[in-house]
């Protein structure tokens, strides 16, 4: 400002400047590389030398080689087929009980709660991502114990002989079932689903239930037709960040379940961990990774395109 | 203080703008013009949104490249400076004060920058200026939207700039504050003597505060002109419905008679001075502003050279100070008048049959090849 | 009587919130409780008599702290290089218009999409036929890898909320492009970056089973110490920590929102 209010009576031009500013179509580029270069490098490439590691045949002493070998994927589909249901089934369980579990949550703190209570309630919700999941998955093994109150309320309700009777516990025990499984990723990824809940709750003004119930519509109608049609992106990334983790978990089937309980992540963990059949594993990673990439995207058209109310 | 800036305002800010234009790929927000301000006006760019105006008020800023043109800042040529090389400073839109700092280094935001180490007596002063000194170390949000707009002035005017831009400064202010802050931006004007580029959509303000206007319309500039220029002798339709309100018969040119052209408008004659008449060609709108129009009922007699029209009263009604009817004209046209509520004749009602008339010398010309209802809001887009 | 099912009626949902609360506390509370257990065997399940034995001395369990010291720096050296990383994405995402704009929010939007164990298995892979050998780095090349969308998406949607006009201004009042960049730029993303970064920080600690497939034999995650410890038998350390974690975690946030709260009032 000093040069210009000083030097610059009207007839004396000092045209110091640059005659072009510099064009700055370069700087989006430079601030991408390294990020982009990072995850083309450690996902992407990966991702497609996966797909080529499927293929292959060998093994660990001789070495692998691309061998177009396509058996291996049906041999895996063969060996894992019920693991592939397991993983599908429990976590679609999952998903379906974490948004009967995490509306009422989240909706009570977006409009329930006062301004106090709403803070608490967040921070209880996310301050158990701080202790190690493990330590708290494991937790569970003590909750649903052989000889541990929740066996012990259920017995006396007689709700097991009903679950033994439906396959979803066996022997009387909660532990080491199908129902222990899902509870463990229900609860793993009840979080991931009240957050986008709440953040798309929060935003709905309070006034749009004055005016539902202005135009006649009682407290149920109210939700039907006004607060889920608009929460609806919330819980489409609610059940996807529920579902996707879930469907590839292994900690809980591991940790809570028996060995008929095992998922896709069971196998393919163990054929990369243990057998070290690197090609049957990169072949279950591909083939879960592409099922449940189609099926986002059946659901994501579904819920973008059609009304589901 | 204010002496100051009277001395940097002497430095010279006039702003000449030449050829200057912006395209969007393939759309043209501004087509070239050239426009000059004056050193120490207070100069007013209105149109509708979507007009160029604010985009013409950037390029001036430097927050947006011109795609043609130069802009020249008191004789010195800017177009290749970046924002903080230029001797400009601008009163954003909603202000775009800075949330994180408080007051007193918002204002000190640009002395800071340019190396002043003690700020805080300028500081201290121009916070005296705009009557927010006891505000130093609020921050934005816990302000006013009138105190808002004072800091981002101050903010502003510390800088000693050689012109002031101003980007719809007030359009976030209700109808009363925005009134009390007109007259205090045109005192803080008078004062420092200060180049101020004002970008408005209400034309209202634009003739309260401005001594130039120019009406811009689709990327150019339609007329330029002192507010009361504009308004009496608008140069095009848009014009004549922008800036207040107007009444536009489409006539025929007759003949003309000395200074005056006739016009016959469905039959009806009529009279405009030929110097009012901003066309030569033989098809014109006639204008006439509503207030020039005096309302009497059908009976009365009317004195010879004036014009006059008959018509049907649509509606009526009281505002206070006056009383706004609508006419339905046997030329055809709803025709609005405003009248003084001084001696109200009660005859006139909605169904009444009634006659206008004005002095010829009140009428308007311009071309009838463009839109009648330009400008008004209600036009097809 | 009927008061009470006329209370229950209208508080329903309430009533399910709290539930569902307690559902996602109890785990916590769990652990808490058995940090004071003194365990018959090798396994913390069953609960025997209090003891604050594993508080008093919480590294008295071999390697424990070891890979709790190890887990702290590659989460420490993972949020640092996802958060500079993921800002600069960022910032090209949300300030910039260029060519491959829907290719790059896809690459950032699909390691958020896909099960952890493809990743794993996949970038373990890769490790493998590379010949570089599993450990420190690779767990780090992995941890900052899966980080970064989280901190993109963070650091992203609070740039979009600027306003782009205080840019602008602190430009017309002679801020040259970096000063504006280090004055007002950065200071406004600040919070979208911290949160990033916090996040980071949580998913990196936290990580077992990406770091599973890509760690060498020495370098054992305190997760993974978890795993191998609830194979072979837990410590009562272990919930220590875990405690201690969770008791952390819930005191930085009350207190991070105190001072927010207290700043508030005071500007």
């Amino acid at each position: 400002m000093t040069t210009t209010t000083e030097a610059a009576p009207p007839e004396v031009v000092p045209l110091t400047a640059p005659a072009k500013r510099p064009r700055r179509k370069l700087t989006p580029y430079w601030l991408l590389l390294p990020g982009i270069a990072w995850l083309v490098v450690f996902f992407a490439v990966p991702m497609i030398y996966q797909g080529s590691t499927s293929l292959q045949t060998g093994s660990l002493e001789e070495g692998f080689k691309v061998t177009w070998h396509f058996a291996t994927y049906w041999d895996a589909l063969v060996e894992y087929k019920w693991h592939f249901v397991r993983s599908f089934s429990y976590a679609a369980t999952a998903t379906v009980l974490c948004l009967a579990i995490g509306y009422p949550l989240a909706y009570t703190i977006a409009f329930k709660a006062s301004k106090r209570w709403r803070n608490v309630i967040l921070i209880l919700v996310i301050a158990p991502f701080f202790t190690s999941f493990l330590i708290r998955t494991l937790a569970w093994k003590t909750i649903l114990s052989d000889g541990g109150p929740v066996v012990g309320a259920l017995n006396t309700l007689h709700l097991l002989d009903i679950s033994d009777a439906l396959g979803l516990t066996s022997g009387h025990r909660v532990l080491a079932t199908p129902l222990a499984v899902v509870c463990g990723l229900t609860y793993n990824f009840l979080p991931f689903m009240i957050l986008p809940l709440y953040t798309s709750l929060e935003r709905i003004d309070p006034r749009l239930h004055e005016a539902a119930g202005d135009l006649y519509a009682r407290p149920f109608t109210t939700f039907r037709k006004v607060t889920f049609p608009i929460s609806l992106p919330g819980v489409v990334a609610g059940t996807l960040l529920t579902f996707i983790p879930a469907s590839g978990d292994y900690i809980n089937a591991q940790l809570l379940g028996s060995p008929s309980e095992q998922m896709v992540g069971n196998g393919i963990q163990k054929q990369f961990l243990n057998v070290l059949d690197y090609p049957t594993a990169a072949a279950l990673s591909f083939i879960l990774m592409a099922l449940i990439l189609g099926m986002v995207t059946v659901y994501m058209k579904k819920a973008g395109t059609e009304d589901l109310v | 203080m204010t002496e100051q800036l009277r001395d940097t305002a002497a430095a010279g800010g006039d702003v000449r703008l030449t050829g200057i234009s912006k395209t969007y790929g393939a759309s043209t927000a501004v087509h070239p013009l050239d426009l000059t301000v004056p050193q120490g006006s207070f100069f007013a760019l209105l149109g509708a949104s979507g007009c160029g105006k604010t985009t013409t008020l950037r390029m001036i800023a430097g927050l947006e490249e011109p795609s043609s043109g130069t802009v020249l800042i008191g004789g010195q040529d800017v177009t290749a400076l970046p924002p903080y090389r230029r001797p400009v400073n601008t009163v954003f839109q909603s202000y775009a004060l800075f949330p994180h700092l408080d007051i007193f280094e918002n204002v000190a935001f640009g002395l800071r920058r340019r190396g002043k180490k003690d700020v805080r007596k300028q500081v201290e002063e121009m916070l005296e200026l705009v009557e927010l000194g006891a505000m130093a170390r609020r921050k934005p949000h816990q302000l006013s939207g009138g105190q808002q707009q004072r800091v981002a002035v101050a903010r502003a005017l510390i800088n000693h700039p050689q012109v002031l831009l101003l980007d719809e400064p007030l359009g976030a202010l209700d109808l009363k504050l925005r009134r009390q802050m007109q007259l205090e931006l045109k005192r803080i004007q008078t004062e420092v003597g200060i180049t101020f580029v004002h970008v408005t959509h209400d034309q209202e303000e634009a003739m309260t505060m401005a001594d130039t206007i120019a009406v811009m319309n689709g990327g150019r500039i339609e007329q330029l002109g002192a507010p009361a220029d504009l308004y009496e002798n608008p140069a095009t339709t848009f014009v004549a419905n922008f800036l207040g309100q107007s009444n536009l018969i489409p006539a025929e040119v007759t003949g003309r008679s000395g200074d005056e052209l006739q016009l016959s408008a469905s039959g009806v004659r009529l009279a405009l001075p030929k110097a009012r008449c901003a066309t030569e060609a033989t098809r014109v709108h006639l204008g006439v502003r509503p207030e020039k129009i005096t309302i009497a009922h059908a009976c009365t007699e009317v004195a010879e050279g004036r014009n006059r029209v008959a018509g049907t009263v649509v509606d009526s009604s009281f505002i206070g100070v006056s009383t706004q009817y609508v006419v339905r004209a046997e030329t055809g046209q709803e025709l609005a008048v405003f009248e003084q509520n001084m001696d109200r004749d009660v005859r006139i009602a909605a169904g009444a049959p009634v006659v206008l008339h004005w002095n010829p010398a009140h009428s308007f010309g311009m071309d009838a090849t463009q839109a009648i209802d330009a400008g008004t809001g209600e036009e097809a887009a | 009587m009927t008061r009470l099912i006329g209370w229950v009626r209208r508080n329903l949902v309430v009533l399910a919130g709290i539930i569902a609360l307690a559902y996602l506390v109890l785990p916590n509370l769990v652990v808490l409780a058995f940090s004071f257990n003194k365990p018959a065997g090798k396994f913390n399940y069953e609960w025997q008599q209090f003891s604050t034995d594993a508080w008093t001395d919480p590294c008295g369990v071999a390697d424990m702290c070891g890979s709790l010291t190890l887990s702290l720096k590659i989460a420490a050296l993972a949020t640092l290089g996802a958060t500079v990383l993921g800002t600069m994405v960022a910032f090209a995402l949300a300030r910039y218009r260029f060519s491959g704009r829907a290719a790059t929010t896809a690459l950032i939007f699909l390691p958020m999409a896909m099960p952890e164990v493809v990743m794993a298995a996949s970038l373990g892979t890769l490790f493998l036929n590379m010949r570089i050998p599993f450990g420190f780095t690779t767990i780090l090349i992995a941890h900052i890898m899966f980080c970064l969308s989280f901190v993109v998406t963070a650091v992203k949607a609070r740039v979009m909320s600027m306003d782009p006009r205080l840019e602008q201004a602190a430009q017309d009042l002679y801020a040259t492009p970096v000063q504006t960049f280090l004055r007002i730029t950065l200071p406004l993303a600040a919070p979208g970056i911290a949160a990033g970064a916090l996040l980071s920080f949580a998913l990196s600690f936290d990580d077992f089973i990406i770091t599973q497939f890509n760690s060498g034999p020495t370098t054992v995650t305190f997760p993974m110490f978890v795993w191998g410890a609830s194979q072979r038998g837990i410590p009562v350390q272990v919930n220590v920590i875990g405690t201690a974690m969770f008791l952390a975690a819930v005191v930085l946030t009350v207190v991070g929102q105190t001072i927010g709260n207290r700043r508030k009032a005071r500007a």
